[in-house]
């Protein structure tokens, strides 16, 4: 049953993506609301009888056997990263739906839905796949569907900044191909678990890792490579940029902890990871300085995600310094990353509604903001709970994960990163919910139905608590087929 | 040396030299070319690491990756080019109005 199911992931949306361009508008809009919620649903299920089974699902494709054919792998980690996949996705297609409105149904607009539904599929398969040329394809096909729609609105701002993500992006898949392409010709095969098996630290395989990292580094945003990432991600129409904050950058962090923790494990020694930490804390620091910095609400919250993500490299020391506490900083980066990815999406779609609803996303003019609309800040302030850290939140409990392997390995450096990452976040959130607190100067501008928006805001952002409080699932879930163990 | 050592160091001089295209050159056009010129340095690399000997038929994996690449950096290449004429017809639109306007 499941890997018909996994199967069906990719099928879905890919089939959506068709029916968006060929159908008439009614079958349209039929179609990709079932295959939202039925995707979601298939996720759930293939995370559910894994998690009840406790095995791996291998799936070789056609019968040709590894390693000349193409395997699908997915464990505990890939089915949590299709269910948060789902769920957000799911959530951004009925906002997109509400945001666009009738502008969507024809027009330029119209090419959302087939590249939206592409990026999906592209997305499922990403995590699906355990192949390190499939991964490639996938990227890729991510990167220009992301591409094209953040040149949607066809203003010249969008435009600029489409090209700064294409070139980048392009040099990134291009960097990570050569590192494939010598993997390939050093070690055999493209297989991740054989090419695991087989990693042996010599020269062509430094070269291939170095290129392999630095491309996904670029994808990633990592301090330094991180300067397109606010122009692209803030000047998208919102629904993308929920998309590419929450789910393109998740998406390339996830195969750094994947090779990093396996194929590339026979590298790490410290002063290969002291480098990742130190450009992490930077990340961290930088990135939150400049969010406190910006006048509007969808580049505080770009900003915040190259912070965020510096996270995930800020705990890399540890595990050469303190062998012992690799299992908790493996599920600490990952909890966070998926909290994360949910909060961050929940935090545009609140910053969108808000910018809907006002005409701009200033912030010296949100003033009243929280009287006229509580629910849209009421999302914000919940995502934001999860952004800082603060209990009961996922992003606690990953954080928590990761602050208890550094005090174990004794490094007060990353402890106090952690915290000052932490309150630079409290800074920049509550600068934001301060001014849109105040008492309204009039009422509000014309009457629009934002309710429908709001409420998927609403519902986006609960996602990171529901985590923190019922964390046992998840926990069980990627205890399946993980490198190091049960959870902590 | 044999020849398709030689041919694999000149695939990763192409991809440097791209590379470094791509940093040296502002111009959108150019860095389009200077990205499509990794590319074909990664295409060589991979085609002459294929070849074993002239008794052994070569390694087809490789041929497959290099395809699949190609069509992702034509489209990579269509997309950019797409989007550079856009560019410069919503500039060129803005700055007319911004003229009309003063």
């Amino acid at each position: 049953m499941t890997p018909y199911l996994v199967i069906a992931l990719l099928v879905i949306p890919i089939a959506a993506s068709f029916s968006a361009l060929l159908t008439n508008h009614i079958v349209r809009l039929a179609s990709r609301r079932l295959a939202a919620l039925t995707i979601f649903c298939c996720a759930s299920l293939v995370a559910y009888e894994i998690t009840l089974s406790g095995e791996v699902v291998d799936i070789v494709l056609s019968g040709w056997q590894v390693p000349l054919g193409i395997r699908l792998h997915v464990d505990g980690l890939s089915a949590l990263l299709l269910v948060m996949t789902g769920f957000i996705a799911a959530c951004i297609t009925f906002f997109a739906e509400a945001y666009f409105g009738k502008q969507a149904q024809r027009g330029r607009l119209a090419f959302f839905w087939p590249l939206w539904f592409l990026a999906w599929t592209a997305l499922n398969g990403l995590f699906v796949s355990g192949d390190a040329f499939n991964l490639y394809v996938t990227l890729e096909i991510i990167n220009l569907a992301a591409v094209a729609m953040v040149a949607l609105p066809r203003t010249e701002e969008a435009v600029k900044a489409a090209l700064g993500y294409l070139v980048i992006a392009f040099l990134g898949s291009l960097s990570y191909l050569f590192g494939v392409a010598i993997l390939y010709t050093s070690l055999g095969t493209l297989d991740i678990q054989l090419l695991a098996h087989r990693a042996v630290a010599d020269g062509p395989f430094i070269l291939a890792a170095v290129l392999m990292l630095i491309g996904l580094m670029i994808k990633t945003a990592l301090f330094p490579l991180h300067f397109w990432l606010p122009p692209a991600h803030a000047s998208a129409p919102t629904p993308v940029s929920a998309l590419l904050s929450g789910l393109v950058v998740t998406a390339s962090a996830y195969m750094i902890v994947r090779f990093g923790f396996t194929v590339f494990a026979p590298l790490l020694t410290t002063p290969v990871t002291m480098l990742l930490g130190l450009l992490g804390a930077l990340a961290v620091v930088w990135g939150s300085l400049h969010a406190f910095m910006q006048e509007r609400v969808k580049m505080v919250i770009a900003y915040s995600t190259i912070a965020q993500l510096g996270y995930v490299f800020v705990v890399f020391p540890i595990v050469t310094i303190n062998p012992d506490s690799v299992s908790l900083v493996w599920y600490g980066v990952l909890y966070f990353m998926v909290s994360h990815a949910c909060a961050k999406a929940a935090a545009f779609l609140a910053a969108g509604t808000l910018k809907k609803a006002l005409g701009h996303d200033s912030i010296a003019h949100i003033g009243g903001a929280a009287i006229h609309w509580p629910m849209v800040l009421m999302a914000f302030g919940l995502a934001g709970v999860n952004l800082i850290g603060l209990p009961p939140s996922g992003g606690f409990i990953g954080k928590w994960l990761m602050l208890q392997g550094a005090i174990k390995a004794g490094q007060w450096l990353i402890v106090a990163t952690l915290i000052v990452g932490s309150l630079l976040a409290a800074a920049y959130i509550f600068r934001v919910l301060r001014v849109a607190l105040r008492t309204p100067e009039g009422p509000p501008p014309q009457a629009q139905n934002i309710a429908p928006l709001a409420a998927l805001a609403l519902i986006l952002a609960m996602a990171p608590l529901l985590l923190g409080v019922f964390s046992q699932f998840p926990f069980a879930l990627l205890a399946v087929g993980s490198p190091f163990g049960g959870a902590p | 040396m044999t020849v398709n050592l030689l041919y694999s160091i000149t695939g990763l001089l192409i991809f440097f030299m791209g590379i470094c295209g791509l940093m040296f050159h502002r111009s959108l056009v150019r860095q389009t070319l200077a990205l499509n010129i990794a590319g074909a340095g990664i295409f060589l690399f991979l085609v002459a690491q294929a070849y074993k000997s002239d008794t052994v038929p070569p390694d087809p994996v490789p041929h497959g990756l290099v395809l699949t690449g190609i069509v992702i950096g034509a489209s990579a290449t269509a997309l950019m080019l797409f989007l550079i004429g856009v560019h410069q017809s919503v500039s060129k639109s803005s700055n007319d109005e911004g003229e009309r306007g003063s």
